[in-house]
């Protein structure tokens, strides 16, 4: 186990500089020139040239590319053009945001989607399941920032008992992380369902009636970690994507996280966020995925890794 | 409970179960299936009734109504009574008792043991606590007084390192010791019934041989009835006293064990004893021979006995196999370095006459599939020779391969899963015949002479394979290995997963068509009773070595090495005069494990003549040394 973590660390790193070197690459064949957005719309050339030394762009882009990695190395990932504030900041700033309104989002999400999947798995095409997978497909089809301004009708506006927008006290995490996490509830309780579906044809569902147990212990003991292997891949996929920041919520509720910072630097061409930002999400994912691999084994002592 | 039954629930005094007028149906959108039509039988403590018919006959449904548990794969019982003699004397109708009381029933009064030890034990806990888990809900017992009593179940069951076990999970147990935990969690509580269904049938000979002794001898000390279910009349001879046969959903014959084999009554009974492979029932004869089939319909007018075929051509072998070595690493570590090794296949050598049958039997990671695909390359060998008609295999270039996979087919056990389920049978016996350049014209006539030639009909090309049973499926599969027009077929299990007497159809189809075109048969099996039928000679494996090769009759007649002499000595008769009487001093033992540390080289060593063509081991492999 703990060499598998090890090995899984390790070659992080390769995927990491693959990544860096793809980014690079793209945001700068981005149309658009940086120095003269950033040195505004009235600047004369002389001016937009003076911008561009300043900001570096005015060298090759080997030469760019290799003070670039060789700052990052070193730990530090430039300064933003858009604010001239350290990038770090700049995200980290907006990190926390995101990551709050995530675990929220998830947390409830998870929740509603396991319960709903299982009951409907139970009570496999009786009310309940047509119920739960009719909710579960609403939770798909219906767009999140319709969702969001009907609940901030409702809730804010009609019934005044939530905040609209902003990010400072608990009530204002209520309506955007249960806009944020309907579709994720909705995918995990279809995801939940077909599991449990196939778990309960399993053999050792009939040992384990044929033992006597209740059904309560059938399903909560026996089937429901042996149907988790699915749901925890999904709910890994899901977390990564919130983390990312979701450009819709963010707008409507004015959120200040990092899908909103990821769409204002591209407008910008804001070089060192952009790249910073994707090499987070990146790093996200992969960490995310490496926790949802060691969940595995914790769930099925089956899984045995190498 | 009432204290005095209602007077219809009487049982005479030793008996624990009875049951009568059962019928159960399964109904679905379309249509209303009777799995079971009023069923008539019951139980004496202390008695085995096996309870025998093929895929369909409603036995493992009639089990599962026992326990009530028919109802959670969409069954109901429609008629029936079902009086069972309680612990406590009390008598209760299992078919109209309450959840609850049959919830108090199942695992500590009535229990039951499955056909999948893998599949039925539940892979994320420890076999401990699966066997203790019982124990905790029926008899209230602590969680560290029912770990006791689990161990101690284990030591029952005869597990060597029962403390171990405890805490290991199913995967890191071998199937007989899956088996033997089924078996000490069914018993944990000690049920007065214990229901078997197919429990042997997953295992291999030798462990099967054990886990029947152990049930019969745990059945002694407890006073236990046993409803032992199963196709395998084998078996069945073994441990019943007394036999009810099913086909189709009704009882068809029911008596003494002794009675129903010497002397059956129904058509159906006779058509299945005649399609049972039987060891030893071709001693004194040197060649395969077909078995002589009876029709449940007409059961007076046998075919004519089958003569024995000889289809051997003499001159140089089609296939020479030559210290075949097939080794595959295991890796780990934090550099993936090679660990350990399988020794799959240790440098084996055989020869295949044209027009032969050769049998490689033995029991499971024996090597005898592996040897099987390195002949094609599906897997690669590390050095050896396989020589087809004088070309060395191993050394081709992968483009003269596929002319020479043409000349070697297979099939394989399960011909569900080896036909694509999205194509027309018609096509996927094409398919090879498009592969290989035919025109398509020329292949449509024939795939519709293959079909013919198996048995089917020309028209059913344009079916799918669900739409075929068993058999049938397997006869498209052979006549997708035909298309090609191939001189050796290397059948995997091709038979083993199928009833009897669709097995006996499809060995007699075989021997029809080596007859009829000249094949050779490179037949992997386990089951010696069918290898005894087809072959002309037969290779034993163990631990990747051949240990014994020769004639047929020879090595069952004679058999030299110690392990073949273990292999036959476990296959179960289908005679209850000739059942072991005694233990067979199987109890307990597992079968050896090809999995090798690096540089530890098994000892292999060229064998020994000791009749004419009969070869045999005499060195050590795995401990058993000639």
């Amino acid at each position: 186990m703990l060499t598998f973590f090890l090995k899984r660390l390790l070659g992080l790193l390769p995927t990491l500089a693959i990544v860096a070197v793809l980014v690079f690459l793209f945001v700068h064949m981005l149309p658009g020139d940086p120095a003269r957005l950033a040195a505004g719309q009235d600047a004369d050339q002389q001016t937009v040239e003076l911008v561009r030394a300043e900001l570096g762009l005015d060298r090759s882009l080997p030469e760019q590319f290799g003070r670039y990695f060789l700052n990052m190395a070193r730990g530090d990932v430039g300064v933003s053009i858009r604010t001239r504030r350290p990038v770090a900041t700049e995200i980290g700033e907006r990190f926390m945001p995101t990551l709050l309104l995530t675990l929220t989002s998830m947390a409830w999400a998870v929740a509603f989607g396991l319960v709903i999947g299982i009951v409907s798995a139970v009570y496999r095409n009786e009310w309940p399941d047509r119920l739960g997978m009719t909710l579960a497909v609403s939770g798909i089809s219906f767009p999140a920032f319709a969702l969001g301004m009907l609940l901030m009708q409702i809730f804010s506006v009609g019934l005044g008992w939530l905040p609209t927008v902003g990010a400072g006290s608990w009530k204002h995490y209520i309506l955007p992380s249960l806009t944020l996490g309907a579709a994720v509830a909705a995918v995990m309780a279809r995801f939940t369902r077909a599991s449990f579906v196939e778990v309960l044809g399993e053999d050792f569902v009939r040992t384990a009636r044929a033992k006597g147990l209740k059904e309560r212990v059938v399903i909560a003991k026996h089937c429901l970690r042996n149907a988790l292997i699915p749901v925890v891949t999904m709910m890994g996929l899901q977390f990564g994507f919130l983390l990312g920041g979701s450009i819709v919520v963010e707008a409507v509720f004015n959120w200040p996280g990092v899908g909103r910072l990821l769409v204002d630097s591209v407008n910008q061409r804001d070089y060192p966020v952009i790249q910073a930002l994707v090499l987070m999400f990146s790093l996200e994912f992969i960490l995310i995925n490496l926790v949802v691999d060691l969940l595995y084994g914790l769930i099925n002592p089956t899984i045995r890794y190498k | 409970m009432p204290p005095s039954p209602p007077p219809s629930l009487i049982l005479p005094d030793r008996r624990i179960l009875s049951v009568s007028d059962l019928s159960v149906r399964f109904t679905t959108s379309e249509r209303t299936v009777e799995a079971v039509r009023h069923l008539f039988f019951h139980v004496e403590a202390g008695e085995t009734l096996a309870i025998v018919g093929e895929s369909g006959s409603g036995k493992s449904v009639t089990s599962l109504a026992l326990m009530r548990l028919v109802e959670h794969g969409g069954g109901t019982i429609a008629t029936g009574r079902m009086p069972f003699r309680r612990r406590s004397g009390a008598i209760l109708d299992l078919a109209t008792a309450s959840n609850a009381e049959m919830r108090g029933l199942r695992g500590a009064e009535i229990a039951m043991i499955f056909q999948e030890p893998m599949t039925s034990l539940n892979p994320v806990f420890t076999a401990g606590e699966q066997i203790a888990e019982s124990i905790r809900v029926h008899q209230g017992k602590g969680h560290s007084a029912a770990r006791a009593e689990a161990l101690r179940m284990l030591d029952l069951v005869r597990i060597p390192e029962a403390r171990n076990v405890l805490t290991r999970f199913p995967h890191q147990l071998s199937g007989g010791m899956r088996q033997r935990v089924m078996i000490a969690m069914a018993l944990a509580c000690r049920p007065q019934l214990l229901i078997a269904d197919e429990p042997t049938t997953a295992l291999d000979v030798t462990i099967q041989a054990q886990i029947l002794e152990l049930i019969r001898s745990l059945q002694d000390e407890m006073r236990m009835g046993v409803v032992f279910i199963t196709h395998d009349m084998g078996v069945v001879a073994e441990i019943a006293d007394r036999v009810l046969v099913m086909y189709r959903g009704d009882k068809v014959e029911e008596g003494a064990a002794s009675a129903v084999f010497s002397g059956p009554r129904h058509a159906y009974t006779k058509a299945l004893l005649a399609a049972v492979p039987r060891l030893g029932a071709m001693a004194g004869s040197d060649l395969p021979r077909k078995f002589d089939l009876l029709r449940p319909e007409a059961p007076e007018a046998p075919a004519a006995a089958e003569a024995p075929q000889d289809t051997r051509r003499p001159g140089p072998p089609i296939l020479r196999v030559r210290d075949l070595v097939t080794r595959f690493d295991i890796r780990g570590g934090l550099l993936n370095r090679v660990r350990r090794r399988v020794h799959a296949v240790e440098r084996i050598s055989f020869d295949l006459q044209a027009g032969e049958t050769l049998a490689l039997v033995g029991e499971s990671g024996c090597g005898k599939s592996t040897t099987g695909r390195s002949l094609l390359r599906l897997v690669e060998s590390q050095s050896g020779l396989i020589e087809f008609a004088g070309e060395n295999i191993r050394g081709l270039a992968p483009n003269k391969l596929q002319a020479l996979r043409r000349n070697i087919q297979f099939i394989f056990q399960d011909p569900y899963a080896s036909l694509d389920p999205r194509l027309t049978v018609g096509f996927s016996i094409m398919e090879p015949l498009l592969v290989h350049g035919t025109p398509r014209r020329e292949a449509e006539a024939r795939v519709a002479w293959l079909l013919e030639r198996v048995g089917l009909s020309p028209a059913q090309g344009a079916r799918y394979p669900h739409e075929f049973s068993g058999g049938q499926r397997q006869r498209i599969a052979i006549a997708r290995a035909l298309a090609l027009n191939p001189k050796v077929i290397v059948a995997d299990e091709a038979v083993s997963a199928l009833d009897v007497s669709i097995q006996a159809q499809i060995v007699n189809l075989m021997l029809d068509l080596q007859r009829e075109l000249g094949l050779s048969y490179l037949f992997i099996s386990h089951d010696m009773a069918v290898v005894e039928r087809v072959s002309h000679r037969v290779a034993v494996m163990f631990l990747g070595q051949i240990v014994e090769i020769g004639p047929r009759r020879a090595i069952f007649e004679n058999p030299q090495h110690p392990y073949t002499k273990k292999l036959m000595a476990a296959v179960p008769v289908a005679d209850p005069a000739r059942r072991h009487a005694t233990p067979r001093g199987l109890l307990t033992g597992e079968i050896p494990s090809p999995v090798r540390a690096l540089g530890d080289e098994p000892e292999v060593a060229p064998l020994i003549e000791v009749g004419p063509g009969h070869w045999t081991a005499r060195h050590a492999v795995g401990g058993l040394a000639a």
